[in-house]
């Protein structure tokens, strides 16, 4: 069953926060080197997404431990894997490598699933891409606002590396995610759409999702909702939502105003609360399924997940409360004004 | 269950949605260095956070959109795009609206593209260019996410009437909706709005079949928008913005209705419709709406309306006014009326208001220094300012003449009283600066020179005029005779260069202490400073253009100027010099030989020559220049006048359109004048002989007698591949024992003398300057028309030919017609050959002076080609070997080649 079509008959559940759950690994510096990068010329300890590489059987078992949990929809791990966010290590050769490995990482947790559960429903693999560390609308110079680290052609480049990674490893979806800068998210919009126009495959859908950064209402690069909505709606996609940054209850407004407006499917997985005092994230798994399940019956989402702090205890409880409820029907696009 | 719309949504850091309850959107047309001359300054001059503040005013003034447009030819257009949208970003209180990013190029749209977040409008595509290039580039707005304009262009050019706007439209939507795959919503039509009231009848329904074509897609494509840049239509009243504004207004009004969404406007500039005063109202409706325009009887109106307006400023202009006011500045003091003829060139008045003030001073000679000379100063501080242009210069001339002309008998008695009477009260008067003006020896070009004599006398210098081809001898002994200030010499071929040395050399060698002035199309600030200014010491100028002559000859005759702006320039000039001179020695060379044999390959094995027609000369006479008219290229004729663009769109330039189109107007009707009462007459002659080529020389079979033509050929060391190029070249060599054949051609334009003559007597420069341009331009078209018919007809090698008049300009045909003394043959003495073989004194009564210009100076000669390979190049420098195997060529001694190839000599 595509996921077109899932999406028509119920709500689906995106899983929770990678980093979280790599934390409860407490890996050290050799853990994330493995063998092969033992002799690597800087420290890699960090770099979740390297663990692909060299210590797949962990991804490998978060993702299995989401699945469990009730999630549909699996995000690879790659949030920086492209060569201008794996710069950072000195990493960029690697960044192709990566997404393939990644993307198998969550096809052998789906298998390992699936053979266990002969009967469950389809999941889906979603190829995660990141915001990257550079960005296109802001200045990193005070002194010199028109000034840019990064240009939209390299961006291009680095992401349309990363699709193409994600897509040999076989992603069912791409999945544009954290936005707090517009442009990015057109670059990355645009090496989708100018890779599988040039390749002449057929489109994956697209998922879109939006970071809303404070009380402002606002994107980091200071688009309000609508605006950001307008500015990517050209990608025809598959859903766009928020992500990051805000609990359920900050995010809640936003969430309700995007239901009004896109002509797509909406999604929205929210952090764990906001920070506490010390950095951690607090918020008990009832909790937010709880927020979660409100919007669900107010028919404002689609798709529901976590983000910075949630985990498989979380997406367990959401799944479970939403798992009856009737999805948010697509608006009608009327034919005329 | 949610229901949205499909408007069209645009975001800045906002969104911008268009409802049908939107009013009409205003987008701000100040951020283009095409339109906005301060915008532009602050670009060049890298001023960008300046920059900004034109775009925040546009926000404060309410635009919802924001045009950019940095299509300028001085700009690095992607650069400046980049750079000044990326600082925009960062600017919440600009960025916070969509932007449309304009350019009719396509790679800065798609710089500007990568630079925002939000969704734009790419302002504009169309199929100009073909339906493939029109789908692609949509397909890469689509990826950006941007909406777009869609200009009303195809294949056959620009649509102007509804049918053709609502054809290309509608043809475009298909594409764009079906094949593309483009929101409908986010298409935006552009159906052209065109200038009214031009003066010209076909353009006075331009307004009506925008508003009729806006209708009817709005009807056929609801979802789609129509947009336009509203200030175009009122081009023909630039500088009159109330006039403007209440135009504006009007057409919006019905426009909007018709169902226009939005604009490009000056979104601190828009007039209330209601609040337009009545008379004015009522008139612009007229225009707009073509009606009561029979015989253009509605332009008229507003024409005199506008005028009214202007007289009394622009600040009276908004408060209504009523009716009898229509001729207020008659009512004025005679010294206003006298400037207000001055400053808009009406002649209509003058010669009684010139009487009336005669009568009101003590002194005719009063009237001249006084109030004349002060309107002729506030035509100069316009002129200086870029608020007038020339041609409105040269008119404003022709009243000042014309006025001078009435006062000349009373001054003369004047002078002759004080004379009878011995009285001397004042001593001689020092009087205005005398400046000499002169053609050199051997040239016969005088536009540009004339052009400089009026604008110097407007500006109040006394022009002593010698007219053309006038020896050194006798320029500088009246130079001595008149006690003159400045000495100015023009020319246009290239050995006047070597006559103005000449003069320098003469200048020096007398004692002079006077400056001289160098100008016309040949000359250069580089040539005067390496060549001529070493000559004499007291200055020697080079002047760009008539309008720099002004402030060149003020410096100059300025007391406290003279000094630091001699000293100025003549560290400037030694620069120069010094640059020139370093830079001789590092270009590189081939030894002749060599670029003999790197000459151009073209393959002779299959080469059949086309046969002319006939061999030998052949007279061709036109009496009815009609035939020519459609043959000419009007841009040089907008250059002599010292304005500057592409041809038409020079009649709508934002800044000098007014200006061009009233110069056009009143040219073609002089023109149609040249035709119809056969002013002037076209004697041409062309022939074509056998001929084969030998290295550089190529011989000619003239009956039995045989010919050398000789050319020469670049030096310049070339890149593999390259060829070292020579006309004689595209002949077939003898040794392929085949044959093959050359034409050539002589043209001019006869006549034009007694009506000088007439407009002299009549004070009138304008027309004079416009006779002399266009019989420049009817000897060109002559050429061309000449050219085309060899081509067609008498070669007969392009039987089949079918080119506009823009191919013509664009050199798009086959073959080529390089003129001795030109860049490819720069060898001005061939001619002499040319003319022989032609018997082009006989046939044409062009006679070639002592420096080989042809006499009538609007005369066109050169060479045919027709071989396909043949084409245009420049010769460059040559060096001393070719001098020296040029010269044994020729049999001319070496000193007689040096002179006549001192140019092109390294």
């Amino acid at each position: 069953m595509s996921i077109q079509e899932s999406l028509q008959k119920r709500i689906l559940v995106i899983d929770g926060a990678m980093g979280t759950m790599i934390q409860r690994h407490k890996l050290t510096e050799e853990d994330y080197r493995g063998e092969r990068f033992a002799n690597w010329h800087c420290d890699v300890k960090g770099n979740n997404d390297l663990l692909c590489i060299t210590q797949p059987s962990i991804i490998t078992g978060i993702h299995l431990q989401y699945l469990e949990a009730g999630a549909d929809i699996i995000e690879t791990n790659t949030f920086s894997s492209t060569s201008i966010a794996m710069a950072d290590y000195d990493m960029q050769e690697l960044a192709y490598e990566l997404n393939v490995a990644a993307a198998k990482c969550v096809r052998d947790a789906i298998q390992q699933y699936q053979s266990k559960h002969p009967n469950s429903t389809e999941k889906y693999i979603a190829g995660s891409i990141g915001p990257l560390n550079k960005t296109l609308s802001l200045s990193p110079d005070v002194n010199n606002p028109g000034y840019r680290a990064v240009t939209f052609d390299e961006v291009v480049i680095a992401y349309t590396e990363q699709i193409k990674g994600l897509v040999d490893g076989g992603v069912d979806v791409i999945l544009i995610e954290t936005i707090f800068d517009t442009l990015n998210a057109k670059a990355a919009i645009f090496a989708t759409k100018e890779f599988f126009r040039k390749n002449q495959i057929p489109e994956l859908p697209i998922m879109i999702s939006g970071t809303i950064t404070d009380a402002s209402g606002r994107t980091l690069s200071g688009q309000t909702l609508e605006a950001f909505y307008t500015s990517i709606e050209h990608a025809k996609p598959l859903s766009v939502g928020l992500n990051c940054a805000l609990g359920a209850q900050e995010m809640r407004s936003h969430i309700e105003e995007l239901s009004q407006i896109a002509t797509c499917y909406t999604s929205a997985y929210p952090n764990a609360g906001l920070p506490n005092a010390m950095g951690q994230y607090d918020e008990a798994p009832h909790q937010t399924a709880h927020f979660i399940e409100e919007w669900a019956k107010n028919q404002f989402v689609n798709i529901v997940g976590g983000c910075c702090g949630t985990t498989p205890e979380h997406i367990k409880h959401m799944a479970d409360n939403v798992r009856h409820i009737t999805p948010r029907p697509l608006p009608i696009v009327a034919p005329t004004i | 269950m949610i229901h949205i719309k499909p408007y069209l949504r645009l975001a800045g850091l906002e969104p911008l949605v268009i409802r049908p309850e939107t009013n009409f959107v205003n987008v701000g047309e100040r951020t283009n260095v095409t339109g906005s001359k301060k915008f532009a300054r602050l670009i060049k001059e890298n001023k960008y956070e300046e920059a900004l503040s034109v775009a925040r005013q546009q926000v404060e003034n309410g635009a919802q959109i924001i045009d950019v447009n940095m299509d300028d030819a001085l700009l690095e257009g992607v650069k400046a795009m980049t750079t000044f949208l990326n600082l925009l970003q960062s600017e919440p209180d600009i960025a916070r609206i969509p932007i449309m990013i304009d350019s009719s190029k396509f790679e800065i749209i798609e710089a500007g593209l990568k630079c925002v977040q939000g969704k734009c409008i790419v302002n504009s595509i169309s199929m100009k260019e073909g339906e493939e290039k029109f789908i692609e580039q949509a397909h890469i707005c689509k990826a950006y996410g941007a909406a777009v304009i869609v200009m009303a262009f195809d294949e056959k050019g620009q649509a102007d009437t509804k049918d053709r706007k609502i054809e290309i439209c509608e043809r475009a939507y298909k594409i764009l909706v079906h094949q593309v795959g483009f929101a409908p919503q986010d298409i935006i039509f552009d159906p052209n709005i065109f200038a009214v009231a031009t003066g010209i009848e076909e353009h006075n329904n331009y307004a009506v079949d925008f508003i009729e074509a806006t209708r009817v897609i709005k009807q056929k494509m609801p979802l789609a928008k129509v947009s336009g840049g509203v200030s175009n239509v009122s081009f023909s009243f630039r500088g009159n913005d109330a006039v403007r504004e209440a135009i504006h207004a009007v057409f919006l009004y019905h426009a909007i209705k018709a169902g226009m969404d939005m604009g490009i406007v000056n979104a601190g500039q828009l007039e209330v419709y209601d609040q337009i005063e009545p008379r004015l109202r009522q008139l612009c409706e007229d225009v707009i709406l073509n009606q009561n325009n029979d015989n253009n009887q509605a332009t008229e109106a507003l024409i005199q309306y506008a005028d009214e307006v202007k007289a009394k400023g622009q600040d009276g202009g908004k408060a209504a006014e009523d009716n009898s006011t229509k001729m207020a500045w008659r009512n004025k003091s005679v010294e206003e009326r006298l400037a207000h003829s001055l400053i808009n060139g009406i002649t209509d008045f003058i010669d009684a208001d010139t009487e009336e003030a005669r009568l009101k001073y003590n002194e005719p000679l009063e009237v001249i220094e006084g109030p004349l000379m002060a309107g002729m100063n506030q035509v100069g501080d316009l002129f200086g300012s870029g608020k007038m242009f020339l041609p409105q210069v040269v008119k404003s001339a022709r009243v000042m003449k014309k006025s001078v002309a009435v006062l000349t008998p009373f001054i003369e008695a004047e002078k002759e009283r004080k004379k009878l009477a011995s009285i001397n009260p004042n001593g001689p008067s020092a009087g205005p600066a005398k400046i000499l003006l002169a053609t050199v020896k051997g040239d016969v070009h005088d536009i540009g020179k004339n052009i400089v004599g009026v604008v110097l006398g407007c500006n109040g210098y006394e022009i002593i005029d010698l007219g053309v081809m006038v020896p050194a001898d006798k320029i500088l002994a009246e130079a001595e005779k008149h006690q003159v200030d400045i000495i100015g010499l023009s020319g246009l071929i290239t050995p006047s260069l070597d006559e103005m040395v000449h003069i320098a050399k003469e200048m020096k060698r007398r004692g002079m202490h006077i400056p001289l002035m160098i100008g016309g199309a040949t000359t250069s600030r580089m040539h005067t400073a390496v060549k001529i200014a070493p000559e004499y010491e007291n200055g020697v100028i080079h002047v760009l253009d008539a309008s720099r002559s002004v402030t060149v000859a003020g410096s100059l005759l300025n007391k406290d100027q003279r000094a630091p702006f001699l000293k100025e320039l003549e560290e400037g000039y030694t620069q120069l010099k010094s640059d020139f001179d370093n830079k001789k020695t590092v270009k590189q060379s081939t030894p002749y030989k060599e670029a003999v044999k790197n000459k151009v390959a073209i393959d002779w094995t299959h080469f059949e020559a086309p046969t002319p027609q006939f061999l030998g000369n052949k007279e061709i006479i036109i009496e009815d220049l009609s035939v020519l008219v459609d043959y000419i290229d009007w841009k040089p004729f907008f250059i002599a006048w010292e304005l500057h663009g592409n041809f038409p769109a020079i009649l709508t330039d934002e800044k000098v359109g007014e200006v061009a189109s009233k110069l056009y107007k009143d040219a073609t009707n002089l023109l149609n004048t040249i035709v119809q009462e056969k002013w002037l007459t076209a004697k041409g002659a062309v022939g074509f002989w056998p001929a084969n080529a030998n290295e550089d020389d190529v011989t000619l079979m003239n009956g039995d007698q045989k010919m050398e033509l000789h050319f020469l050929r670049q030096q310049a060391k070339k890149a593999a591949g390259q060829p070292n190029f020579s006309l004689a070249d595209f002949i077939c060599p003898a040794s392929e024992n085949k044959k093959d054949y050359l034409g050539a051609f002589a043209v001019t334009i006869h006549g034009i003398e007694k009506h000088i003559k007439a407009f002299e007597a009549n004070l009138d420069d304008y027309n004079k300057i416009i006779l002399q341009a266009l019989a420049d331009r009817l000897a060109e078209a002559f050429a061309e028309y000449l050219h085309a018919k060899t081509r067609k007809e008498y070669w007969g090698y392009a039987k089949d030919e079918s080119l506009t008049n823009e191919d013509l300009i664009s050199e798009n045909y086959i073959g080529i017609r390089p003129a001795p003394g030109y860049p490819a043959c720069p060898d001005h003495t061939e001619k002499y050959t040319l003319f022989e073989l032609l018997d082009a004194e006989k046939h044409t009564g062009i006679t070639l002076t002592e420096s080989l210009a042809m006499y009538p100076a609007s005369s066109v000669c050169g060479w045919y080609f027709a071989n396909p390979q043949s084409q245009y190049f420049g010769l460059g420098k040559i060096q001393q070997d070719q001098v020296e195997d040029y010269a044994k060529r020729k049999q001319k001694p070496i000193e007689y080649i040096t002179r006549w190839l001192q140019p092109v000599i390294e």
